[in-house]
């Protein structure tokens, strides 16, 4: 009888423990694949940082002039530096560090519209590097190779916001061996150098969360856009402005009830997007743009229309599945792609996007928070050690050409 | 210096890159050659007015390109798209040329994307299509049904609503809005329609209307007295043979009452699935009144009753009354003091009509509680049939506690108001037409003048039967409207009939 007892326990007992896993993933109703385990990875203990004491006249004489630059999608770079002088991660010595961090605001110096100039920039990055170079001797032993700096403008450290005119000037000539952690990317383009880390712009984590009404309010929009078609102001014609996609989405649709645009900001936009099925987020004059974290916070699946972009943390977020993506080209058929998704999969979509690690991933809150854009800056740095040995150069060697680009970059900041 | 200002001008003006053109005008002015390029240059314009778009900086940009490796064929082609597509849109995108620039810049991109101007792509019937639509719609509703899954009530219960009526004027009126309320409810219901003199072929046309899978149609053999007091116990023994049949046929799920005035909103009936035994719910009370005056005066009395014990008269609302710690205490009952010697006895009063001390819709019951032999019935519970033998009657659904501190509280604590109490009837006297169609058609003579002037006499034609129903929305002078409410007055029947009711001979069975 004993004997018999085992013989069907055994299997019995392994189709309770699948029924409870199976009864517990229904229940939570989420999917996380590999690339959920990556976003909960823990940066500390893995990597150390060493903080760079800049004078103030770097940064936090530049946030004074303007204190708008904490709130704009930019601030990204003052927040990582508040956030790194005070996190574990942090090293008061310089020669256990991984990482070494520059404090530079770049992104600081506004019109009065509130939009980031960035004729100074590259003569404020190269005289922080002049400092950081002749003061202490890290930077001169990697050529800045075991340097991050983060350079969250419109087309990255090319400081330009005209993509003809960035892609011209190229990557500042110093930083050629650094990582940039910048919101730019696209493929095959000049200002996106190998290996950089991208991040989300900054959105502000605090407005974002007043504005959540109750999951079960019924997504009623279909397809959700606030913002330009055409760019009066730089290109009344269009055809410049996002390569045309915008001006296209609008000729197209905007006759069609599925989608509700307009250039109208209501005081509803962060609600209405929740009640959204679809968020376009088109290019604009660069490829990013807020719009994908507020889609991914509010639960409404980013469109995404701009060819060849890469979006935040690629490699550990799996942006094919979460958001659906439309070749600039396919414009036109815009609302048959739409449409003619099968519900299964848009259901998985809203699913993923639900996931709680996924939208702590995309925000910048105040006190940093684990899973926070924050620490997904830590974990990307954290993958790339251990390093090479060839990075460290040989006395005397010298890579970095200090003269080079546009003889305006040279003088003095 | 020029350029960079340019450039730093960038947010505000229009001109966007460097042209050729640009630097070789900022040098002399006053040179034959610098006027020649200003004519051109004004030229270009007057030409980029007619065709729309500025092409002059393109052309410059063929001709004048440094390392120009495009051959002059390619020229003549966007040529001829230039003057073959004198829209802005064009339908398929000349992608121009711009490699030319790239290449100067010495920066090789293998990408496919292209910096420059690009066409904006437009479909040659950029119109919506309803099967696409359709299928968004469809899409939408399995969104939203997931959300229900998700967030929504899990498991929900049959709804059982019980609703007293007989035939009269407003039973249309009434019975039509519990109708459409309960015909969006999106669990199952079982719908139990009692009537008062039996059952009648008129409720049960408003009723086939609905749609609503279970409908029980029982006739309640006596017929609805005109005193609201008789009223209220034939009501009452009205919901106790609906109870009956719950108990008979062992229907299972949430019992409601929902009389035919009352209004519902849509969260009653998903507030209602939380309950476990027994609930009650805030129920608004309007108090109609006939003379807008007089209704006025009462509030004005209500607002100095201060210190009534029972609930504010301000907020007329019937239902459960909690401590700060969510648990029910007692209850809100409707204030009727102000009301005393004006309150409605007989239909006809123009007094307003109150309600009862507890009104049955604001409770639910699980209908469990009435079944004969359930054998998780609470102990508090008392059963059907020993509370009918009572001559007391039923009161409320209280009457089949013996504790009524079980009584769960919804609605935030009763704090929300779901439903609302309103006993609106017409006079006991009259008479509608039954169904509500006029049949034979009404005759009418009605001055068909059109002129708005008192001079000219109206002209009657004999036998007018059609109205003409515009007429009535423009400015009529006095006279001739006393003279139609004179027509108006003598008729006991009366209706604008518009000219297609003749033609609808449909005969009450």
């Amino acid at each position: 009888m004993k004997s018999k007892g085992r013989g069907w326990t055994f299997p019995v007992l392994l189709f309770f423990v699948w029924g409870f896993q199976l009864g517990r993933s229904l229940q939570t109703e989420r999917i996380s694949g590999s690339a959920g385990d990556v976003l909960e990875d823990d940066p500390v203990g893995r990597l150390k940082v060493f903080v760079y004491e800049l004078p103030s006249k770097y940064n936090k004489k530049i946030l004074q002039k303007d204190p708008r630059c904490l709130a704009h999608m930019f601030a990204a770079e003052i927040f990582m530096h508040r956030f790194l002088l005070s996190s574990p991660v942090r090293t008061l010595n310089p020669e256990e560090a991984d990482w070494f961090y520059t404090p530079v605001y770049t992104t600081c110096d506004l019109t009065p519209n509130g939009l980031p100039l960035p004729f100074k920039s590259p003569r404020m990055m190269r005289s922080a590097i002049q400092l950081i170079s002749s003061n202490w001797p890290y930077w001169n032993r990697t050529e800045g190779a075991d340097h991050f700096f983060v350079v969250p403008h419109d087309f990255g450290a090319c400081f330009h916001y005209q993509e003809e005119r960035a892609i011209e000037r190229g990557i500042l000539p110093l930083l050629q061996r650094a990582t940039l952690v910048q919101t730019f990317g696209q493929r095959n383009h000049v200002c996106l150098k190998e290996g950089s880390i991208t991040i989300p712009p900054y959105a502000p984590p605090q407005k974002m969360q007043a504005h959540l009404i109750p999951p079960d309010t019924p997504r009623s929009i279909f397809v959700y856009f606030r913002g330009l078609f055409y760019d009066v102001g730089n290109d009344p014609e269009g055809g410049y402005y996002a390569r045309g996609a915008r001006a296209s989405v609008w000729e197209n649709f905007k006759d069609n009830p599925l989608f509700d645009h307009s250039t109208e900001h209501p005081t509803t936009y962060y609600e209405d997007m929740q009640r959204a099925v679809f968020c376009l987020c088109p290019l604009g004059w660069a490829p990013w743009s807020p719009r994908l974290v507020e889609g991914v916070i509010f639960g409404c699946i980013p469109v995404i229309i701009a060819d060849d972009i890469v979006l935040p943390f690629a490699d550990a977020i799996p942006w094919e599945e979460i958001g659906v993506f439309v070749a600039e080209k396919d414009v036109p058929k815009l609302d048959t792609i739409l449409t003619s998704t099968p519900p299964e999969v848009i259901l998985r979509k809203q699913r993923l996007l639900a996931n709680p690690s996924m939208k702590q991933a995309m925000l910048f809150p105040q006190p940093a928070q684990p899973g926070d854009a924050f620490h997904q800056v830590l974990n990307g740095l954290a993958r790339k050690l251990p390093r090479d040995k060839s990075v460290y150069l040989k006395p005397g060697q010298k890579v970095l050409n200090w003269t080079g680009g546009p003889v305006g970059d040279l003088k003095p900041w | 210096m020029k350029l960079s200002a340019l450039q730093n001008n960038r947010r505000s003006n229009s001109f966007r890159g460097v042209s050729p053109l640009d630097s070789s005008v900022d040098g002399s002015i006053k040179s034959p050659a610098a006027i020649f390029w200003l004519v051109l240059h004004g030229l270009c314009c007057l030409i980029s007015l007619v065709l729309g778009f500025r092409f002059s900086r393109l052309v410059f940009l063929l001709l004048f390109s440094s390392t120009t490796t495009t051959p002059p064929t390619n020229l003549f082609s966007t040529a001829n798209s230039f003057t073959e597509t004198l829209s802005l849109h064009t339908s398929s995108p000349p992608n121009l040329n711009l490699t030319p620039l790239i290449s100067q810049n010495g920066v090789v991109t293998s990408s496919g994307v292209v910096v420059g101007r690009h066409g904006i792509l437009i479909r040659p019937w950029p119109h919506p299509n309803p099967s696409e639509v359709m299928k968004a719609h469809r899409i939408i509703e399995r969104v939203q049904e997931e959300q229900r899954i998700q967030f929504g009530i899990k498991n929900p219960r049959t709804i059982i609503v019980v609703t007293p009526t007989y035939v009269r004027t407003f039973q249309t009126l009434h019975l039509t809005g519990v109708m459409h309320s309960l015909m969006l409810v999106p669990y199952d219901l079982v719908w139990i329609v009692v009537e008062a003199g039996g059952k009648t072929s008129e409720t049960a046309s408003i009723l086939a209307k609905s749609g609503l899978r279970s409908i029980i149609h029982i006739g309640f053999n006596q017929r609805m007295p005109s005193s609201w007091g008789e009223r209220r116990t034939t009501e009452n023994q009205m919901r106790l043979r609906a109870l009956r049949v719950v108990r008979e046929q062992k229907l299972d799920g949430i019992l409601m009452f929902a009389d035919d005035s009352n209004m519902h909103s849509m969260e009653l009936f998903d507030e209602i699935q939380k309950v476990n035994y027994i609930g009650a719910l805030s129920v608004g009370i309007l108090v109609h009144s006939g003379k807008s005056d007089e209704l006025s005066s009462v509030i004005v009395i209500q607002k100095k009753d201060e210190v009534v014990g029972e609930e504010n008269p301000s907020m007329p609302i019937q239902g459960p009354a909690c401590n700060s710690s969510g648990q029910l205490i007692g209850w809100h009952t409707f204030n009727s003091l102000p009301y005393e010697r004006k309150s409605a006895i007989y239909i006809d009063d123009r007094a307003p009509v109150l309600p009862s001390k507890l009104e049955w819709s604001g409770f639910v019951l699980n209908a469990r509680l009435l079944w004969k032999d359930a054998e998780d019935r609470p102990e508090w519970v008392k059963d059907l049939d020993a509370v009918d033998r009572n001559s007391e009657g039923f009161e409320s659904p209280l009457s089949l506690l013996k504790d009524t501190s079980v009584v769960e509280p919804l609605g935030s604590c009763g704090r929300k108001v779901m439903l609302w109490w309103l006993r609106v009837e017409a006079r006991a006297d009259s008479k509608f037409p039954s169904g509500w169609i006029i049949d034979p058609p009404l005759e009418m003579t009605v001055p068909a003048k059109r002129t708005p002037w008192p001079d000219a006499p109206p002209e009657l034609p004999p036998d007018v039967k059609v109205v003409n129903v515009e007429e009535h929305a423009e400015k009529r002078p006095t006279r001739t409207r006393s003279s139609r409410s004179k027509h108006r007055s003598k008729r006991k029947r009366e209706a604008r009939v518009a000219a297609d009711v003749s033609a609808k001979h449909s005969v009450e069975n």
